[in-house]
């Protein structure tokens, strides 16, 4: 009999689990439901190509305007930057921190980076607003510092520990026997890094590269921070922009409930969710290659 | 039990060498062979762990020699330090001397990159890269400074080719190394290090994943190319080691017990050890 009871608690707290895993599916979809929802009517009204392509967003004229194309814009330029930034830094650090830093440089920098990343976005804000904006305005003589090319880099540094910690863990996942196999064949490190071990994890860093861009382009507070809030389309990374996280987040407590301004926002954000998507799906498929590539070789 | 069919070998060592009387003389000394490799009074500490000791061994030119023993007898260090794979195994230290061709590769001005070029490694488990086969190969001449696309593939095929690989694989040289079975796998990584034209090559328990049939051919293989190639391997398996060595070092637990022709060590040995080991009694 006590046998049974086993059982039955143990098939309780399995539905228990299932019950909470089913939770986030339907928190999930119940955002996806709502952001639909409420932006339906923006795209119906508005028309989704005017949204996309208009290059005025004046939601608060009359009449109003709700072109996005500058926010997209604005979103793009900051999240190149960032990627210029962050790319080549997050990959030289994690091939450093794997293939060339020693056991205690290691056991420091590993956990410093893990440590950068988790320092609160309004914190890197703080400093772009305090130091960097007034710095590059001085030295680049901008009418404002605070500007795409300020926003790129304050996200930049801030994607750089993730592409780094996640591309150090691909990097540290290609089997030690390539290395071997490249060093017995008499090549020196630097040909090794570069021909096995990077070839060997390039999946695992292109996904750690998306997961960096996913954050950049998601990123709220440090463009609402710093990236100067101008909806104009802008021609150059020095000019004002303002992404479409910036404009949800700024413009949505002035927005009266279900105007045409108020859908407008939620279809921005479900345009921006439809990209973190793509990129998020990217990374998984990428992801899920990679570990048959290498499950191939054991 | 261990079927012992020596008697029926003919291979070089069988004829004019100086079997060796005194069994304290471990070294091996036989005097028409050329000494590639001497290892002398070598000593390899991992941490604390005293993993070889004092080990005099003399390796012959174009000759095959087998390292045996049981499991942690330090047979794999061994043949790690003679291209200096060891060199990565953090908390270790190699002291006393090899020397390669009377040049001591743990010397002042020794470079295990060039070490390395010289002595080729073929490992336990077959560990292609995750590119072409042709790349496979090719990765290795161009790292030794091949730049020419026709040398490169003329090298390419007649490596494959000298590996036994060439005829099966014809027309997928594109394809990716890993889709090979594992017996094309290991004879594509010979195939990779003949291609750049070791002097020696160590074989680190070659067959240990393979089947039968992969096993004997690369055994072939090791027989064909010792015509070239000064050769170590190191083998769990007896009857490997009776098929395909001329010499054969018996290592137990850091220390070389015996070191003989194959012959002598399989039929006669001069230790009590080495006899109870080869019979099978232990390990």
């Amino acid at each position: 009999m006590a046998k049974k009871g086993e059982k039955i608690k143990e098939k309780l707290i399995e539905y228990f689990l299932f019950a909470l895993s089913l939770a986030s599916l339907v928190f999930l979809a119940g955002i996806v439901v709502t952001l639909f929802r409420e932006s339906l009517p923006a795209f119906r009204d508005i028309g989704f190509f005017r949204m996309i392509a208009g290059r005025d967003w004046y939601p608060t004229y009359d009449p109003p305007d709700f072109g996005i194309l500058p926010l997209i814009a604005g979103s793009f330029l900051v999240t190149l930057i960032s990627i210029l930034i962050s790319v080549p830094l997050g990959l030289a650090g994690a091939v450093y921190i794997s293939e060339l830093a020693g056991k205690k440089e290691k056991a420091f920098l590993k956990p410093a980076l893990e440590l950068l990343s988790s320092i609160p976005s309004v914190v890197y804000g703080f400093w772009g607003m305090v130091f960097l904006a007034p710095f590059l305005q001085k030295h680049l003589e901008l009418s404002t510092g605070y500007c795409a090319l300020a926003a790129g880099i304050v996200l930049g540094i801030m994607s750089t520990p993730i592409i780094a910690s996640l591309s150090e863990d691909a990097l540290n996942y290609v089997p030690r026997a390539f290395k071997e196999a490249s060093y017995a064949l008499g090549a020196n490190r630097w040909e090794t890094v570069t021909r096995v071990i990077i070839p060997s994890a390039a999946s695992g860093i292109i996904t750690s590269v998306i997961l960096g861009t996913g954050r950049a382009i998601g990123e709220t507070m440090v463009v609402l921070m710093i990236s100067g809030g101008s909806a104009i389309l802008p021609q150059s990374f020095l000019e004002p922009v303002r992404p479409m996280t910036s404009a949800i987040a700024a413009e949505m407590g002035e927005a009266a409930f279900g105007t045409p301004h108020y859908h407008s926002l939620f279809a921005i954000a479900l345009i921006l969710f439809g990209i973190t998507f793509v990129l998020n799906l990217a990374a998984e498929m990428i992801a899920k290659k990679f570990r048959l590539k290498l499950g191939a070789s054991r | 039990m261990i079927k012992l069919d020596a008697k029926n070998r003919t291979n070089s060592a069988d004829m004019g060498y100086t079997e060796i009387k005194d069994p304290l003389n471990k070294v091996g000394n036989f005097l028409p062979e050329k000494t590639k490799i001497k290892a002398g009074n070598l000593n390899f500490y991992y941490g604390k762990t005293h993993t070889l000791k004092d080990i005099n061994l003399n390796i012959y030119e174009k000759k095959v020699t087998a390292i045996i023993g049981p499991s942690g007898c330090g047979k794999s260090t061994f043949i790690r330090l003679l291209n200096r794979m060891n060199d990565f195994v953090a908390d270790s230290r190699a002291e006393g001397e090899i020397l390669i061709d009377e040049n001591n590769i743990f010397g002042k001005t020794a470079d295990p990159v060039e070490i390395r070029k010289r002595v080729g490694m073929v490992f336990q488990k077959p560990n292609p890269f995750p590119k072409s086969i042709f790349d496979n190969i090719a990765y290795g001449l161009e790292i030794n400074g091949a730049k020419d696309r026709f040398y490169i593939e003329e090298k390419v095929v007649n490596s494959l080719k000298k590996s036994a690989l060439f005829e099966e694989i014809r027309h997928r040289l594109r394809d990716n190394a890993l889709g090979l079975s594992g017996g094309q796998q290991q004879r594509l990584c010979i195939a990779r290090c003949i291609a750049i034209e070791p002097e020696i090559i160590l074989f680190d328990e070659p067959c240990a994943s393979l089947d039968p049939i992969s096993t004997a051919k690369i055994e072939e293989l090791i027989l064909e190319l010792k015509k070239d190639y000064t050769i170590v391997i190191v083998t769990h398996n007896m009857q490997q080691a009776l098929r395909v060595s001329d010499y054969t070092a018996f290592f137990l637990m850091g220390e070389l017990i015996e070191y003989n022709t194959t012959k002598k060590i399989f039929e006669n040995p001069s230790d009590r050890r080495t006899e109870d080991y080869i019979t099978g009694r232990f390990g």
